[in-house]
């Protein structure tokens, strides 16, 4: 218990400082765009929101996958803790896209295969955490939420490529395809991604923790 | 400066979010260990 504390001391520190560097750059670093104005640096944290959700639902469907071929109750638990900071990330990007499209274009929300898709993952995950909360039997609870978590990776790949496969009003992806920043926004956007995997990092430990403790609770309860 | 509003709301939400976030995981966090203490010492 006591020889963790360092970790996350050293994690905060690093997580404040590469957060610190990303507010530096997307306000006073990065240029201001010619069309959107300063408005469009809603961008250099609604991507990283976007790319952590995403990773976090990996982990999940990857852990949700180790959990149901081995049955070890500390996949479960990373699965639901990454779970948890992923529906935090795609509420975020839920909430950052339209204070971004209420001025570009005129509206807070259009029903754009980007913006349902990610709509429908947010839903997907919270369920998930619903399946897990109000299951009876835990051990059944985990083993449906397994398979939820696993299925419901699925839609990913689908948020991703929506605007490949569809007529879409959102912006093209950066990276393979959309291409056109300005190096000093795409180093802005870079250090974005760097501060929120670490972040993203510094939540997961803290939340699987708290999984741990709880487990070793309900296993001494019963003995108190 | 256009649409500083919109950028401040933006911004203000986000770190608002993970401010609560992580000091519900935080408490959450302490009132374990506490409790997990007391057990230990019983």
């Amino acid at each position: 218990m006591k020889s963790i504390k360092p970790l996350y001391l050293l994690l905060a520190v690093l997580t404040f400082l590469l957060v610190e560097g990303a507010l530096y750059m997307a306000f006073l670093y990065a240029p201001t765009e010619r069309t959107m104005g300063d408005v469009q640096r809603i961008f250099y944290f609604h991507v990283p929101s976007a790319w952590v959700a995403f990773l976090a639902f990996f982990v999940t469907c990857i852990a949700s996958i180790a959990f149901l071929r081995t049955g070890k109750a500390a996949w479960d638990r990373l699965a639901a803790s990454s779970a948890e900071i992923g529906v935090l990330f795609v509420s975020l990007v839920l909430i950052t896209g339209p204070l971004w499209a209420k001025p570009v274009w005129t509206v807070y929300w259009t029903w754009d295969p980007r913006l349902t898709t990610s709509l429908v993952l947010w839903l997907i995950y919270v369920t998930y955490l619903m399946v897990r909360s109000y299951t009876a039997d835990p051990q059944r609870g985990a083993r449906f939420a397994a398979v939820f978590g696993i299925i419901g990776f699925l839609d990913v790949p689908v948020v991703y490529m929506s605007i490949r496969w569809w007529r879409t009003q959102h912006p093209a992806p950066v990276m393979g395809g959309g291409g056109g920043l300005a190096p000093e926004m795409f180093r802005t956007l870079m250090a974005g991604l760097l501060a929120f995997t670490v972040l993203y990092i510094t939540l997961l430990l803290l939340s699987y923790r708290i999984s741990t403790l709880q487990q070793k609770l309900q296993a001494l309860e019963p003995s108190a | 400066m256009q649409n500083l509003n919109f950028l401040f709301a933006a911004y203000s939400l986000i770190w608002l979010a993970l401010f609560l976030f992580l000091l519900r995981l935080a408490k959450k966090v302490s009132r374990l260990e506490q409790e997990l203490r007391r057990f230990e010492d019983k």
